[in-house]
């Protein structure tokens, strides 16, 4: 995995982020996902399978528990693809 | 915010619920006069919102058998089965459950949710895996995540995405446990079994099976969705639950796996608490063997089923994909949901309301659910006050 890759994680959790909480501002990675998305649970495990089958890896939803900002999504998710 | 603060915003869209003061979770049903028949505040109203499929609440054998229960060996074991809590009767009812799924081992839970909790939570651990069905009832949710297995999900009865899925998990699914449902409990839909099978077969896995809304309901003698398919000795473990078409409280577990004893010393939900009281166990043998040979009342459940899954889709609702006992009109929108669930009660009907998150795919959802005990008459009124209904509500925004 290079740091591309971690740009393009990155880049698609704010675009679809941002799609389906249809926030005024703008998402970026320091972004809460509870506190300033209020994005609920099922959406956000929605939106692992999507990112599960973009990046064709298994992300287990208990790893989500200590996921609090995008940049620790896309940290987790990142972590993920390199091991595989 | 401190930590009860939490809950006020919960509380907050709760009350938003609730502008005329009726409730529509947890509502007081103050009278009980049959399994079709309550009282709600002063009306008398029609139950079309219980799990009772068999209609077998007041069945006088569950009733004797009960009162029996409670005459010989008291009100409650007072300890667990690991304890003072194993009586003869919990060993039966284990037994009867293996013969009835032609088993070798049954184990039984104090409650269907712990059935689930129990069961996967003993079987699989950390380093595991579970993959599951988006749409599983909370206590799959909660047994995987007590179990600390990685847990998977798929998309509701989509077997493409089941397989894409299991495919990734490459060696790993040998340690993978594969979850469903016979009937879900949201939309009423029954799982695609015989392709799950034959997913598991070419790529490995254990596969669960929570019949929890299919026993009593599919199959000749009521086994559920493993007996309407054939595919009885293809399943690995069977869950369900006795508050169903069994009409008490309860959840077992049948498996041909030896490994199923285990449980019995390490699944905390089936140590940690108290063993179902005698009278749980004595109706629920009662009504084991009435629903083993209540073929009838299976063919009278699939006519009312049948009947009011036309006149709702006749009317114009958006149903789930399968006729069965779950019926589930869903809206677009919460208010119209209430709007229905209010309007059905002032007709005198009980029904479910089911808001999301609860209901997939952010829809809100009025369910029905019939049981065997509705006559043709009071499945036939629920229909025309639905489709009565149907203007005023897909006209609220």
């Amino acid at each position: 995995m290079t740091e591309s890759n971690y740009d393009e994680i990155m880049q698609l959790l704010c675009d679809r982020l941002g799609s389906l909480t249809n926030s005024e501002s703008q998402v970026t990675p320091e972004t809460n996902l509870i506190s300033q998305l209020s994005i609920d649970s099922i959406k956000l495990l929605n939106l692992i399978m999507e990112i599960e089958d973009t990046f064709d890896v298994s992300i287990p939803i208990n790893a989500l528990t200590d996921i609090q900002t995008v940049r620790e999504l896309a940290d987790l998710v990142y972590k993920i693809k390199s091991a595989s | 915010m401190n930590l009860l603060e939490k809950l006020d915003a919960s509380a907050a869209a709760r009350i938003a619920l609730l502008p005329n003061g009726i409730g529509a979770f947890g509502i007081p049903i103050e009278e009980v006069y049959s399994a079709t028949e309550a009282r709600i505040g002063d009306r008398r109203v029609l139950l079309l919102g219980t799990n009772n499929y068999l209609g077998l609440t007041f069945a006088p054998e569950c009733i004797r058998a009960a009162h029996e229960a409670i005459d010989k060996e008291g009100t409650g074991t007072t300890g667990s089965r690991m304890a003072n809590g194993s009586y003869s009767g919990h060993r039966a009812l284990e037994r009867e459950f293996a013969d009835f799924y032609q088993c070798s081992f049954g184990m039984v839970f104090t409650t269907g949710y712990q059935a689930n909790l129990g069961t996967i939570s003993g079987l699989v651990g950390p380093g595991d895996t579970v993959l599951i069905d988006g749409d599983s009832h909370a206590s799959i949710y909660d047994g995987c995540i007590l179990s600390g297995a990685d847990i998977i999900r798929f998309k509701h009865n989509d077997m493409a995405d089941m397989e894409k899925r299991l495919r990734r998990l490459g060696d790993r699914v040998e340690t993978t446990m594969i979850i469903a449902e016979g009937i879900y409990s949201m939309l009423g839909d029954q799982a695609p079994l015989a392709e799950i099978v034959k997913l598991k077969n070419t790529y490995g896995g254990t596969l669960l099976l929570d019949e929890a809304h299919s026993l009593g309901v599919l199959g000749e003698t009521g086994q559920g969705l493993v007996e309407k398919t054939g595919l009885l000795q293809e399943v690995d473990f069977i869950t369900g639950t006795f508050s169903k078409s069994l009409c008490s409280i309860g959840g077992y577990c049948v498996s041909n796996h030896p490994q199923l004893e285990q449980l019995r010393y390490v699944s905390h939900p089936y140590i940690f608490t108290a063993s179902p009281s005698p009278a749980t166990i004595a109706s629920t043998r009662a009504a084991l063997e009435l629903l083993r040979k209540g073929s009838h009342l299976r063919k009278q459940l699939w006519r009312n089923c049948t009947q009011l899954y036309a006149q709702l889709k006749e009317a114009g609702y958006t149903l789930g994909p399968d006729p069965g006992p779950v019926i589930a009109a869903m809206l677009d929108t919460p208010q119209q949901a209430l709007l229905l669930w209010q309007n059905l009660l002032e007709h005198n009907i009980y029904v479910n309301l089911i808001l999301p998150p609860a209901a997939p795919e952010g829809k809100s959802l009025v369910r029905c659910s019939v049981n065997a005990a509705h006559t043709t008459e009071q499945i036939t009124y629920v229909g025309d006050t639905f489709s009565k209904l149907h203007k005023l509500v897909c006209s609220y925004n």
